[in-house]
């Protein structure tokens, strides 16, 4: 049965480009509720904008099929649907003025010329931008253009207003007072909002629903609060706010071993199980060496306002705490942290997780090694300079010191090896579980981080091994620092 | 001597006054004076009395308007679906159609008079279609390339904003594609069609006794009335500059095309 209050509906949405067969979007489904503010969030690449443009319909799902107040959208054209979008950069027509550009919808289906007109006068003067009629698209800033994209789709009263990424040409100050301009609008309103956006403040600020993407798929949906302070995955918690993510293990009755030490938790599961143990920067508390559960040395602090943010290193370990108590530099600190503030996962999927260091070639290191690949080569979109500096897809420069790669390998494709050289960092087998036609192993590396590896054949606890880890079967992602 | 940059200039600066801005000179001065080397502006004003002059340009501009015509008409669907249609191959059409441009020119216009004899019988039968079909066969490209240049620099994005404004193809091409290509278009009439008033290199090797205004020149020199000739040139010349001043006097780089030729 469908809902009275739901206006659009997503059913396992599909979306594969014939050309390269790239699945931009995997299994797709959302019921949003009419008035509603859903925002898209994701890294570039999550399939985020492919989702929207198929609600819109330039493009049309593999699978899957997309309901409007109940009926099928799928076969519709674009101008047959009742929803306009905000374009990413606007995509006003250069050749029209303000008031022609705001007027082409309404004059496509025939509206009288005084009702046009009032129209666009009521409009404009929504965006603050009364009198701007016969001003030329040329003469005006992005900020005003912004204003004219979303008026020239708001005055044909769509059911939905899609915005695609439409603050990511602003800068700071303006994409800030333009949330709070948007959100004000929605409200006033009462029109149906989805929007796209990568920016995770943007879409916790703004948002009644929010759907975080990764590679094509949903990871979570929920208000901004359900996603803060519950993320359903590592990927969720290290994408909305800061986090600090560790692999472990469990240990026993609500006990994890993690970030080398064993803490007290509220989330159980059985001894032995691969574990992601989320914590927040602003949930560790600083205490006396030994009277945390682990012990480090402060690497960095930062002022940053309202509250230091300080870098402890604990063994090979980076904790990162956000308090409004001071420390200094070379301090030897215990850490500790409360048991409810600790999100134990099931490392369902155990990807392995890892970051990498980008050298002054460009290329990247790990634990001391080198991983055969360069940056221009997994950064989509990004190129090396004549003047040596590598920028990306947006044209911004990448440098070295500057961002670090999040390596992701999955356990099947990680080989383990007697040759303590021949990997890309060495361990001792903590833990062995037979899994039917293999064994799932936890190898505990000396860099004090756990990896998952599955192998057929049969190794012995506390075996030390090298891991070999193939570059063709790692996805990188970038994040700065 | 400190080597700058600005020496790199020299060169093609030399060149431009020995062989553009001398002969400039040399034309206005044939063109205002008479065989004794006098002043006069007897050559402008035969130039607008005689009714052969007159008549010759009343007619190469009849041709070079046909021309135009239809060269766009071809040209705009060719351009326009090279540039949309996504194919992969597109560069690759694109240059069939401007490939021509690289086969030596008599011998494309011999093979043409060969087909045209060929299709009529007589070429001296129909002197204005054979002129118009020569000159569209050989500035086709100039107006086919600068147009898919600029539409295929269009925002996608413009057209997605009209469909999704509830506009469906037609409308969106004829509201948004169309008037956002007149650049392109513009720089396609200029340079299909002035030569065409000029060319008559084509038109002599077709056989064909049509007199445009290049003929005209050319025959004002063959008879050594070099003041005529200078008078007539500098004339077009005016011409040009009026219609560049009127039609591209903002277009930045519409593209002409010119790193394919």
């Amino acid at each position: 049965m469908q809902n009275k209050d739901t206006i659009i509906e997503l059913k396992g949405i599909s979306k594969i480009f014939e050309d390269d067969g790239f699945k931009a979007v995997d299994n797709f489904n959302l019921e949003v509720k009419r008035g509603e503010f859903v925002t898209f969030l994701g890294p570039s690449g999550c399939g985020k904008t492919t989702t929207l443009r198929m609600i819109a319909g330039f493009d049309v799902p593999t699978e899957g099929d997309i309901l409007l107040n109940g009926k099928s959208l799928i076969g519709l054209p674009p101008y047959k649907r009742p929803i306009n979008t905000v374009f990413q950069r606007y995509a006003l027509f250069p050749h029209m003025n303000v008031y022609d550009n705001i007027a082409f919808g309404l004059r496509q289906n025939k509206t009288p010329k005084d009702v046009i007109g009032r129209k666009v006068g009521r409009v404009l003067e929504l965006v603050d931008l009364e009198g701007f009629e016969h001003r030329k698209i040329q003469t005006l800033s992005g900020g005003q253009q912004q204003r004219i994209a979303i008026a020239r789709a708001l005055v044909n009263e769509p059911e939905i207003l899609l915005l695609d990424e439409p603050l990511g040409a602003l800068d700071l100050k303006m994409r800030k007072e333009m949330q709070l301009e948007l959100k004000d609008m929605h409200d006033k309103l009462g029109i149906t909002f989805i929007y796209v956006t990568h920016d995770q403040e943007e879409a916790l600020t703004m948002s009644d629903k929010i759907v975080v993407m990764s590679e094509g798929r949903t990871q979570q949906i929920g208000t901004p609060e359900d996603i803060y302070n519950e993320p359903a995955n590592a990927f969720v918690a290290d994408f909305i706010g800061e986090s600090n993510i560790f692999n472990g293990m469990m240990t026993g009755h609500l006990k994890a071993r993690f970030c080398g030490g064993e803490f007290v938790c509220v989330d159980d599961f059985e001894e032995g199980t691969h574990i992601t143990a989320v914590v927040r920067p602003e949930d560790v508390e600083i205490v006396a060496p030994g009277a945390g559960t682990i012990n480090g040395i402060v690497d960095s602090v930062i002022f940053k306002g309202i509250h230091y943010e300080i870098t402890v290193l604990s063994g090979k370990n980076e904790i990162v705490i956000q308090t409004v108590h001071n420390a200094r530099v070379g301090d030897h600190v215990g850490l500790r942290v409360d048991p409810e503030n600790i999100h134990i996962m099931l490392a369902e999927d155990h990807t392995n997780l890892f970051f990498a260091d980008v050298n002054r070639d460009f290329r990247l290191e790990y634990n001391g090694h080198h991983i055969d690949t360069s940056l221009t080569r997994i950064i989509k979109g990004s190129k090396r300079k004549e003047d040596g500096t590598v920028v990306d897809g947006n044209g911004d420069i990448l440098e070295p010191d500057r961002v670090r790669i999040l390596v992701s390998i999955q356990p099947d494709d990680i080989e383990m090896t007697d040759d303590q050289d021949a990997g890309l960092i060495q361990g001792t087998i903590s833990n062995l579980i037979y899994k039917g036609d293999h064994y799932s192993y936890i190898i505990h590396t000396e860099l004090e981080q756990d990896f998952v590896v599955d192998d057929e054949y049969l190794w012995n606890m506390g075996d030390r091994v090298s891991l070999l880890m193939p570059v063709d079967k790692m996805t990188f992602t970038l994040k700065r620092k | 001597m400190r080597f700058s940059r600005k020496s790199l200039g020299i060169p093609y600066a030399v060149f431009l006054v020995i062989f553009v801005a001398a002969p400039l000179l040399v034309l206005f001065y044939y063109a205002f004076t008479n065989g004794q080397g006098q002043f006069t502006l007897r050559n402008f004003t035969h130039f607008f009395t005689d009714p052969n002059t007159l008549g010759t340009l009343y007619y190469s501009f009849t041709i070079a308007l046909v021309t135009t015509l239809v060269c766009l008409l071809l040209a705009y669907p060719v351009a326009y679906f090279l540039a949309t249609s996504g194919l992969r191959s597109q560069s690759v059409i694109l240059m069939l159609f401007v490939m021509p441009m690289w086969i030596n020119f008599s011998l494309r216009i011999t093979a043409l008079k060969e087909i045209l004899n060929l299709l009529e019988g007589n070429l001296a039968m129909h002197p204005f279609l054979n002129a118009v079909v020569g000159m569209t066969y050989d500035f086709m490209p100039f107006m086919i390339l600068p147009i898919y240049t600029t539409i295929s620099r269009l925002d996608g994005a413009l057209c997605e904003a009209a469909m999704d404004l509830g506009a469906d193809s037609l409308q969106t091409f004829l509201r948004v594609t169309l008037p956002l290509s007149v650049p392109g278009i513009l720089s396609g009439v200029s340079m299909v069609f002035l030569p065409a008033m000029t060319n008559y290199v084509v038109l002599d090797m077709l056989y064909n006794s049509t007199y445009i205004m290049g003929s005209l020149i050319g025959s004002y020199f063959a008879a050594y009335n070099w003041h005529g000739g200078s008078m007539i040139s500098l004339i077009l010349l005016a011409m040009i500059c009026i219609f560049t001043l009127l039609t591209g006097g903002e277009e930045d780089e519409p593209g002409r095309g010119g790193a394919l030729l």
